[in-house]
């Protein structure tokens, strides 16, 4: 194949739009305040971002399943308060109670599987567990955040900020586990056909368990960051994070069913969501539209995707 | 191991499979040597596939031995087993996940596929094979599987199972691994296979096309209504030999089955419809009382261009408007059967409209209209509340065929709709439908049963997705036909 | 044998109704006296809101696997909003607000079929992005806009005949013309074939885009009913008023024992399930529950449900 060739392929554009709107947004930032063209600046816009990505990489992996969970933004808030009470003032029972998160979302996906239940119920219905073991525990916003991830989570490298730093870290790790490893390629493909590895003799269950917790464990690092960004924590503190890393994932090139996801793309997508944020209130725009300007990306990119399909197609 | 003489690599012994009341298997006993080539043949529906998945170890047999070696593999023998037997298997329909790259699917079935550089061992694996089985394949091993033509993940899928690392290839299976391979190819594969059954590895090779089995096999098994029937020597078949074995010369009956009134005589011309790509002037026609069949091999783009008539293409604006066309599906659990509801509702969706009175669907009226049909079409069941999956397939099929019969469509399109129908039901069905064309209906029937064209007025024969000839009247001969069948690629003799 | 066959089959939604018959029974006998009754009444009046939107749900469930309209809270907020902008707490302008929440209903049904035809998106991501573009014009729009609702809208949403709300009597009434809609109309019997299998029920002659496209508009044009009458009930539109019930839409239809899965709903399940849950916060109230053990049982409860009702299994 000629590089001419793979520029104008579907795939490489379809791979290239994550990055194209975020650099778009991030032009359009820097355009109408260029001071965000700083350290601090930088550090500032992308603060944010961290979190969001992580918990849109939790999403990626059970997006990558076929699956999709609505409890996320919950989950994330619950650990949130399990980081800013327990941690803080037990870690042991705290680092007990994060372990147990994680098995109960191995639980689930083993349950989702082996009853054939449609995922988006079941995380619906853990979306209420998991709030209303936030609320017993946090009935009131407070608690404080252990000092080892405020000072995680505020460290200043030089030269280059450290969110962003974050990011490229996550993204890399993710891809190189996920993208580039034996065993990252069997729980990919399990959204491809799961039949295919049925027939080769390997154990969806196991699979789906191990991308469940993996979803559970990205979702934990969202909250302790998160909570190490806020100092405190309260019970509803990451609910828009469901629709967020959901419309994250899709942003960065992720499609809905059959496994096709890009780790890299999902860090992107996530970024330029929290950035939409900023680019509106540069523009003065209300942050009454905030939610609403990053649905209209999410469909610009979706309508792109499309017709960049539809020409694939011809 | 204290036998002189070697025992048969595979050897199956009284192995009977059953589906809910259906019977897939009932009873095969199977032998295959080491390096033996064994064609197995028989119609849709015969169980040569549930067999090879038995072998395989993705279904698990009711009952009988399964023996690999001499060893008596037992009731756990699974996928495992069987990878570490050395036993591999191309299905039918691909097992390949599409959303990964040619190298990953060949990681996906060798576990020792791990560690540091597993990709490029992964990716040499099977570049390795497709070289050597498809020269000039022209696939990377980076590329992403969907993004390929059928044609090349067919190849990659079969390459794929050649692939060798921890244990020995043994047998390998292969389950119509021609389907969408153009003819070239297909003798590169058939080369593959001789040469490496003539290095001890043994080859189950299914496939409807009887001068490949002919070709390479060994030995040929037959197989009808899950058993086999005949097992002898390659040499000792011909295709007519075989054609015979497979049971699709049934003795002619008396009864004429066409009609002996002239097109010209028939109805007002409903359907003219020409298969985009067609080469040259020949289209689809169909008059009022016409029975038309759609021919040629299976895949060949019949089923194609009856979805397109029942979208209105080429449908004359003087047949009915909205409801013209109405589909009896020929694959009930995927294109036909609602498995939710009772045999009732099964038969009345296609007539809602007629059976309103104001806004309401009349369940009394619906009642009236599933009963007629069921009397009329013989559909054993006790009542038509019965739930539609308390049928047997074959009683399905009639509900499929009393809901567009009963319909008001002047055109009924039919997809292969008798397989793995009995005989009975059949001649139950074919009675009905010459009634129904007197009557002035139009019939499309694509079919991959020959004796079903000595119903049809006339018979397309597809080739690629165009029309490759029409035959009408006495020149319906099998001959004929698979001499159009195959009409741009000569098969080797 | 006709009757025992029409029992079984219609008990997956007894089931809720003997739900919330019980939670009923066991807040009332704690309570004591006459609290029961009005605990009835209140459970009635509540069991409306969740009834309109449940039922425009479960027809967008009914349609099978991957069906969802995740839009329904930010339609109630917006319809609500602009209603209430409308009628500008002016009885003479109840009917062009009713219109203009059917509007919006309408826009949103036809912007999410929009998405989901035209993008060729699963449901759920096109009516999430919808959602999201209707919240925040309801945000906008509304935001530090507090409008009273009309006096006859106010007494329609909470008046009382012998101790039942008349709303409720005329969602009674509604929900059984929904039923007759589901099972006797050519349009409800296109839905169920629809959601058992898209295209079986395509080369059966149903016309499966006019049958996705009414019922993503009846989701939403439900929803933008439910919004106004709630306005009424509460005395104006506030921005969060949907938000509970993006849970509640989905869980009435779960408990009421439609499938998940498609294909196979009822209507009166949803009334039952409606009650039930409504009825079950009450008593936990009643208990003196903390605030997460509520949500914590709710959330319970529909995992424990989907997971007994069960998916569907694979045919073959």
């Amino acid at each position: 194949m000629t590089y001419l060739h793979f520029f104008t392929s579907a795939r490489f554009w379809r791979g290239a739009l994550p990055a194209l709107s975020l650099t778009f947004v991030l032009l359009g930032v820097f355009w109408l305040q260029p001071r965000a063209m700083s350290y601090f600046g930088l550090n500032l816009l992308f603060n944010l971002a961290v979190p969001i990505a992580l918990a849109t990489i939790a999403q990626m992996f059970v997006i990558a399943v076929n699956d999709l969970d609505l409890s996320i933004g919950s989950f994330v808030s619950l650990v949130a308060c399990i980081g800013a009470t327990w941690l803080n003032d037990t870690p042991l029972l705290g680092i007990a109670a994060l372990a147990g998160c994680v098995l109960v979302y191995a639980a689930l996906g083993a349950l989702i599987h082996l009853r054939q239940l449609p995922s988006i119920v079941v995380t619906l219905g853990m979306s209420f567990v998991w709030s209303g073991c936030a609320v017993l525990l946090l009935p009131t916003p407070g608690g404080a955040a252990p000092d080892w991830i405020r000072a995680l989570v505020s460290f200043k490298p030089p030269y280059v900020p450290m969110p962003l730093i974050a990011a490229l870290v996550l993204a890399l790790v993710v891809y190189f586990g996920l993208m580039r490893t034996s065993w990252g390629v069997l729980m990919r493909g399990v959204g491809g056909n799961e039949k295919a590895l049925t027939r080769a003799g390997w154990s969806i269950l196991k699979l789906k368990m191990v991308m469940y917790s993996l979803t559970a464990l990205f979702g934990i690092f969202a909250g302790l960051t998160l909570v190490g960004l806020a100092t405190s924590a309260d019970a509803n503190i990451a609910l828009r994070y469901t629709l967020l890393s959901i419309a994250g994932v899709i942003l960065g090139g992720g499609e809905f069913v059959g496994g096709r996801v890009s780790p890299v793309g999902a860090v992107l997508g996530a970024m330029t969501l929290t950035l939409t944020a900023s680019f509106l209130s540069f523009l003065r725009i209300s942050p009454d539209w905030q939610i609403g300007a990053q649905g209209a990306i999410l469909i610009i990119v979706l309508a792109l995707r499309a017709v960049v399909n539809r020409l694939e197609k011809r | 191991m204290t036998t002189e003489i070697m025992p048969p690599l595979i050897a199956l012994k009284g192995i009977r499979k059953v589906f809910g009341a259906v019977q897939a298997l009932a009873g095969v006993d199977l032998e295959i040597r080491t390096g033996e080539c064994l064609g197995l043949v028989g119609h849709n529906g015969a169980g040569k596939s549930t067999l090879m998945n038995i072998l395989a170890g993705t279904l698990t047999a009711s009952s009988g031995d399964l023996e690999v070696a001499g060893v008596n593999q037992g009731k756990g023998y699974s996928v495992q087993n069987a990878g570490h037997l050395g036993i591999r298997c191309v299905f039918q329909e691909l097992s390949l996940c599409p959303n990964l790259s040619v190298a990953e699917n060949t990681r996906i079935i060798h576990p020792v596929l791990k560690g540091f550089g597993w990709r490029k061992r992964a990716g040499s694996l099977i570049m390795d094979q497709l070289d050597r089985i498809f020269p000039e394949h022209g696939i990377s091993s980076s590329d992403i599987v969907g993004d390929l033509s059928i044609a090349k993940r067919q190849m990659v899928e079969i390459a794929r199972a050649f692939t060798v690392t921890d244990t020995d290839l043994r047998l390998v299976i292969l389950d119509e691994p021609t389907s969408s391979l153009d003819a070239q190819v297909a003798d590169q594969l058939l080369a593959h296979i001789r040469g490496i059954a003539s290095q001890g590895v043994s080859v189950i090779l299914i496939s409807h096309l009887l001068g490949e089995i002919l070709q390479v096999s060994n030995t040929i098994a037959v197989m009808k209504d899950g058993r086999v029937v005949d097992l002898r020597a390659a040499e000792s078949f011909d295709r007519t030999s075989l054609v015979e074995a497979m049971g699709s010369t049934v003795v002619a009956e008396a009864a004429p089955r066409r009609d002996a009134v002239p097109a010209s005589a028939k109805g007002e011309e409903r359907v003219h419809m020409r298969p985009p790509g067609q080469p040259d002037d020949q289209s689809i026609r169909a008059q009022a009382g016409e029975v038309i069949g759609f021919a040629g091999l299976a895949g060949q783009g019949q089923t194609a261009a009856l979805l397109s008539v029942y979208d209105g293409h080429g449908v004359l604006p003087s047949t009915g408007g909205e409801a013209a066309c109405c589909f009896v599906a020929g694959d009930r659990q995927v294109d036909g059967v609602l498995p939710l509801w009772s045999i009732r509702k099964n038969i009345g969706i296609s007539s809602l409209k007629r059976l309103r009175s104001g806004l309401l669907v009349q369940g009394e009226r619906e009642r009236e209209l599933a009963e007629a049909w069921k009397d009329r079409i013989g559909i054993r069941a006790p009542d038509v509340e019965a739930p539609i999956l308390s049928l047997s397939g074959g009683n399905q099929q009639k509900v499929l065929f009393a809901r567009a019969l009963g319909s008001a469509a002047d055109i009924v399109l039919m997809d292969d709709p008798m397989r793995g129908v009995d005989v009975g039901t059949k001649n139950e069905v074919y009675a009905i439908i010459r009634q129904e064309a007197s009557r002035g209906r139009t019939f499309l029937w694509y079919t991959t049963e020959m004796e079903e064209l000595d119903y049809c007025d006339r018979v397309y024969v597809f080739r690629d997705g165009v029309i490759a000839e029409t035959l009408s009247g006495d020149d319906i001969t099998e001959e004929k036909l698979l001499l159009a069948s195959f009409k741009q690629v000569a098969e080797p003799a | 044998m006709k009757v025992l066959d029409t029992l079984t089959r219609n008990r997956p939604w007894s089931w809720s109704f003997l739900a919330a018959f019980l939670t009923w029974a066991v807040t009332a006998a704690y309570i004591s006296g006459s609290g029961g009754l009005a605990l009835a009444s209140t459970a009635l009046s509540f069991a409306t809101f969740f009834v309109m939107v449940g039922i425009g749900q479960m027809f967008v469930i009914t349609l099978g696997p991957g069906n969802v309209d995740l839009s329904i809270p930010s339609t109630i907020t917006l319809s609500a909003v602009v209603a209430m902008m409308v009628m500008g707490g002016d009885n003479a302008m109840i009917l062009p607000g009713f219109l203009a929440a059917i509007a919006v209903g309408g826009a949103v049904g036809l912007f999410n079929y929009g998405l989901i035809r035209v993008l060729s998106i699963p449901p759920i991501i096109a009516t999430m992005s919808s959602s999201f573009l209707v919240q925040s014009s309801a945000i906008a729009l509304g935001r530090g806009v507090k409008i009273k609702p009309p006096s006859v809208l106010e007494w329609m949403s909470t008046a009382k005949v012998l101790g039942l709300p008349i709303l409720s009597l005329g969602v009674v009434v509604f929900a059984i013309c929904m039923a007759v809609l589901l099972n006797r109309t050519v349009y409800g019997r296109s839905v169920t074939a629809f959601g058992q299998n898209v295209r079986a029920a395509w080369l059966a002659g149903v016309p499966v885009e006019r049958i996705r496209y009414l019922t993503y508009t009846l989701s939403a044009v439900l929803a933008a009913v439910c919004g106004v009458f709630l306005a009424g009930f509460s005395g104006g539109s506030s921005l969060n008023m949907g938000e509970e019930y993006l849970l509640a839409s989905i869980a009435v239809v779960v408990i009421g024992g439609s499938s998940i899965a498609g294909g196979n709903s009822n209507v009166p399940g949803i009334y039952g399930s409606a009650l039930f849950l409504f009825l079950l916060v009450a008593m936990l109230n009643t208990f003196g529950a903390a605030a997460g053990v509520r949500l914590i049982l709710t959330g319970l409860i529909i995992v424990g449900v989907v997971t007994f009702a069960g998916g569907r299994k694979e045919s073959r």
